[in-house]
């Protein structure tokens, strides 16, 4: 089995699909790797780094495409790639089928079997091959590092004697994985932020990671099956734009990160959001490619607006690291796909065949729903009681608890009367200091630290050794008598239990220190 | 040899009676539990003395040798002991105590003294003998079972087969009946029926303990505790000794409470554990959840720096750090990690290990100070911020089954929520299912690995990846 790596011909992309790590692996894996020549070198991997590893270096793209069986790649292939293509071949990479349905039908004329990396669905069993994942938790990161760049300014307050400084606010639009790193780094570097989303399950999380959870009045919840947020109803909206337009006004950075599977980004900072934003401001625009949560963004362009506000609609993979994450993702696919040994297509699989966009000449795409939500989207939900049912539930425990303390009550002293009534006055002297001491046991340990319960049962392991006041009590001074006989035994086994029981203990509390 | 009277008699066993109380009022805290054994001994040696200077008491002689041979052997026994298989040695010496409920219940019987009652004093006399020898073989047979149970020499699973519970009941009345035909039987001719019954206690205490799995194994040696001194107490009874009864209520009721305890931090039924349908009761039935994701494991040296880069550690250990006895280097490396300014603490479920406390005791062998050894309901709203969980050969006590799966046999059972870090390192020897017998979803999240081998091992190779 053949995996080949071809360079990315688009002019932005800097990563590769593979790095000499990723190869070492896929080699351990049983493939062999041919890598087009240059392929890392955006990403700052050579070519000698490469062989090293163990890949086998080609010249051309064309050789890649007609002599794998495996391509790893990064961006969709173009119409000119998949001309090289050969029948069979099986390639992953990002795809975006709702975007591409041309480039779709011509990966099914070509019988390419087109694995979508961005159609990993998104359940806990493939988390490891989620690029999405992978790759957002950078961009969210590289996102707050490239706002405070076009920012200018500190994130964080501090009192100087030069004088104060405010301390920046970020606001987060879109709480997913690379929402969530994005707060994480503007947390930690001090700043005030924010965050949005549809979902109110996600607040936890936004509050986890050092955010405040904005919300609107309107009742409705974003989630859906799919671990992704739906489209919100009208009124929503209007009170999410609404809720935004009070936050331009005093946010100094704004994040956004919502993506709607399938479909174009949605428009959530309006222009009259960004011109009612103070000059300075920035809006990183992590939907960019996908055209964009803001009016104003422009993909791959840093630009300012008239009113002074700078639109990031590119930002900085970080296509080291990026390619590392990402072709680690590819190895974990080809891992649960067999490895070269057991390669095998499995369309029964959950994973592969909804990844699996083309196969074997037919579109396979949209893909079946998931069965089972990933998200706590099956719970239901629990209400909680009002005061008067919690007042009227705590009044039928209380009456409960009397009637049957009146009950236990009236059968202890019944059977109590018993006693009194047959019992010979010995007895009942007997038994009365015997019941007080049930007490007098069951309030001593009521309150005994977890720690010491091990040392405790040692002790009354060795007290309940007063048992042997049973054998000496019994003892005669006739060795021959059989009772005597019996009572030695008793008083041999008791006192090494009782000598035995408070060593221990002695042991044991010994060790005990603050 | 000198006598002393009853009525000092009546008053030296008083005093030891509060000597007792105050032992085990003074085991409740850590300050106070030193002096609370010593109370223990003296008041032990106050009763001694006091009986067998006592007017009746011969044969003094075989008394003292009998001591003096029996402390030998309980100070070599005590001394030798392991921390870790302390569990073996409270069990075999709760047997003690329930063989010798059930000799001197047959020595009371025998005394001709017992014979020499008449009318409703002899026959509570005998109904008390009966009862004494009934608990005493019951604590002795099940005693054993449990320490071979926890020694490893009796397979650990739950023992029990269809009609068990019915045929506890038939044996129940059968010792009924024998006790009324003992009651009736005249001077020393009720011996066969008290032999048989006798057998029958002693057959009830085996299954009882047979019946009962391995992760209630400490609530079954707190029980067979409380039924020790139920024993000892039946005892007074029969010999008309208020301190055994005094003495006897007080181990019985504060073993009775310490085992609901348990039984309540497990979630489980206090009757359902000790009548042994545990596993019937606490699972809910239906179809199991499917375990979803996979298990990933890590190196040594991976996990050396997680251990590095991390600000906050929790150490959830478990019986398998008691096997490995790992609890000496484990202290080590949380020293060494302390020193680097991280957070670390200890997370101990309330039964893990197969002793109550079983874990405290082993960590406080090991000297790790009791202020940073936490319980589990102080460290589970801490997991969310931290960072680095190292769960060492604990199982079923950090299983979310018992959160999320109403078919696992653990659900309800409160446990610790270690998958709530960041991440989650899971020290183990093998894949194998925990002491429950149930599969554990932890090893499968995506924050969680796993580290193969021996925890002592283990945890020394990480010192070495630490210190460089």
């Amino acid at each position: 089995m053949k995996v080949g790596i071809p360079s990315e011909i688009f002019p932005n992309e800097l990563r590769v699909a593979a790095t000499p790590k990723t190869v070492k692996r896929l080699l351990k894996q049983g493939f062999e790797v041919q890598i087009q020549k240059g392929a890392g070198v955006k990403a700052n991997f050579s070519d000698k780094e490469f062989e090293e590893a163990g890949a086998k270096i080609v010249a051309t793209a064309a050789d890649i495409y007609g002599k794998s069986d495996i391509v790893l790649k990064v961006k969709e292939p173009s119409m000119e790639e998949v001309d090289m293509m050969k029948e069979g071949l099986v390639t992953l990479s990002y795809l975006w089928p709702a975007q591409n349905p041309d480039l779709l039908k011509k990966l099914a004329d070509k019988k390419v079997n087109a694995i979508a990396m961005d159609g990993i669905p998104r359940i806990s069993r493939a988390q490891k091959m989620d690029v999405l994942s992978s790759m957002a938790n950078i961009a969210g990161y590289r996102a707050v590092i490239e706002g405070s760049f076009h920012f200018g300014r500190f994130l964080n307050g501090q009192i100087t004697a030069a004088g104060k400084v405010e301390p920046a606010k970020v606001l987060v639009i879109g709480a997913g994985v690379a929402g969530l790193a994005s707060i994480g780094a503007a947390n930690s570097l001090g700043a005030i932020v924010r965050a949005f989303d549809t979902r109110k399950e996600v607040a936890e999380q936004i509050e986890s990671m050092g955010a405040t959870f904005l919300t609107v009045e309107i009742e409705e919840d974003g989630a859906t099956s799919s671990g992704y947020s739906k489209e919100m109803s009208k009124e929503f909206i209007e009170a999410e734009m609404k809720l935004f337009l009070e936050q331009a006004k005093e946010v100094d950075i704004v994040i956004t990160t919502a993506q709607i599977p399938g479909k174009p980004a949605p428009k959530l900072w309006m222009d009259y959001h960004v011109d009612a934003m103070k000059p300075g401001s920035v809006v990183v625009d992590l939907a960019a490619a996908t055209g964009g949560n803001c009016m104003y963004t422009k993909n791959g362009e840093v630009y300012t607006t008239p009113s002074g506000v700078t639109i990031v609609g590119k930002l900085n993979q970080l296509p080291n690291q990026a390619s590392q994450l990402y072709g680690n993702n590819l190895c974990h696919l080809l891992d649960d796909m067999g490895k070269a040994e057991k390669w095998k297509i499995d369309m029964e699989d959950a994973v592969v065949s909804r990844a699996m966009v083309t196969y074997n000449g037919k579109i396979n795409w949209p893909p079946a729903p998931l069965p089972v939500s990933p998200t706590a989207g099956g719970k239901p939900k629990v209400v909680p009681p009002t005061e008067a049912e919690t007042k009227a539930t705590n009044e039928a425990a209380a009456k409960k608890a009397t009637t049957s303390m009146v009950i236990t009550l009236a059968v202890v002293g019944g059977l109590l009367f018993l006693v009194g009534k047959f019992a010979p006055s010995e007895f009942i002297q007997h038994f009365t200091v015997f019941v007080l001491s049930i007490f007098v046991g069951w309030q001593l340990i009521t309150n005994v630290a977890h720690a010491l319960h091990t040392p405790l049962m040692a002790v009354t392991n060795a007290i309940s050794g007063i048992i042997v006041v049973g054998g000496l009590l019994q003892t005669t001074g006739d060795i021959k008598n059989p009772v005597t006989i019996i009572a030695v035994v008793v008083i041999l086994i008791v006192s090494i239990n009782i000598v035995g029981g408070f060593f221990v203990t002695h042991r044991m509390l010994k060790m005990f220190k603050k | 040899m000198i006598e002393i009277a009853k009525e000092i008699q009546t008053a030296a066993y008083l005093f030891a009676s509060i000597l007792f109380i105050l032992s085990l009022g003074g085991l409740a805290s850590q300050e106070s539990a030193k002096r609370g054994v010593i109370y223990g001994i003296v008041g032990m040696i106050v009763a001694i003395i006091a009986t067998v200077l006592g007017q009746g008491v011969e044969g003094h002689v075989y008394i003292i040798g009998a001591i003096a041979v029996a402390s030998l052997i309980g100070i070599m026994v005590a001394r030798k002991v392991e921390m870790t298989s302390m569990p073996q040695l409270v069990a075999i010496l709760h047997s003690f105590v329930g063989l010798a409920a059930v000799l001197v219940g047959f020595g009371s019987y025998l005394d001709p003294e017992t014979q020499a009652l008449t009318g409703a004093a002899h026959m509570i006399h005998l109904v008390e003998v009966f009862i004494g020898i009934f608990i005493g073989a019951i604590t002795f047979t099940g005693s054993i079972v449990a320490w071979g149970k926890l020694d490893g020499k009796i397979p650990s699973k739950p023992w029990a087969f269809k009609g068990l519970q019915a045929m506890n009941l038939i044996l129940l009345i059968a010792c009924t009946v024998l006790g009324v035909l003992f009651c009736k039987a005249h001077g020393t001719e009720g011996m066969l029926p008290l032999l048989i019954m006798t057998g029958i206690a002693s057959y009830i205490g085996v299954v009882l303990v047979m019946a009962i799995g391995g992760g209630d194994m400490p609530v079954v040696v707190s029980m067979l505790n409380s039924y020790s001194g139920w024993a000892a107490s039946a005892a007074g009874f029969m010999l008309g000794n208020d301190l055994l009864i005094v003495t006897g209520a007080l181990v019985g009721s504060s073993g009775a409470i310490l085992s609901m305890h348990m039984c309540h931090a497990m979630n489980r039924s206090f009757f359902a554990v000790i009548f042994a349908n545990a596993t019937a009761s606490s699972s809910q039935g239906g179809e199991k959840k499917a375990i979803e994701g996979e298990v990933t494991a890590l190196n040594h040296d991976e996990v050396a720096t997680l251990l590095k880069e991390a600000k906050s550690v929790v150490i959830v250990p478990g019986y398998g750090m008691a096997v490995a006895k790992a609890q000496y280097p484990i202290y080590e490396m949380v020293q060494t990690l302390r020193k680097a300014g991280k957070n670390v603490r200890f997370a101990i479920h309330p039964v893990a290990g197969r002793l109550p406390g079983h874990m405290n005791v082993l960590l406080a062998e090991a000297n790790v100070p009791y202020d940073i050894v936490l319980e589990m309901d102080e460290i589970n709203e801490d997991m969310p911020e931290t960072d680095v969980v190292m769960v060492i050969g604990a199982n079923d006590v950090v299983n979310p089954s018992a959160q999320d799966d109403p078919a696992s046999s653990i659900y309800g059972m409160p446990v610790i929520e270690v998958w709530k870090a960041e991440k989650v390192i899971i020290m183990k020897r093998s894949m194998s299912a925990g002491y429950s017998g149930e599969d554990n979803p932890l090893f499968y999240k995506p924050n969680s690995e796993m580290l193969y081998g021996d925890a002592k091992v283990s945890v020394e190779k990480l010192m070495s990846f630490l210190k460089n």
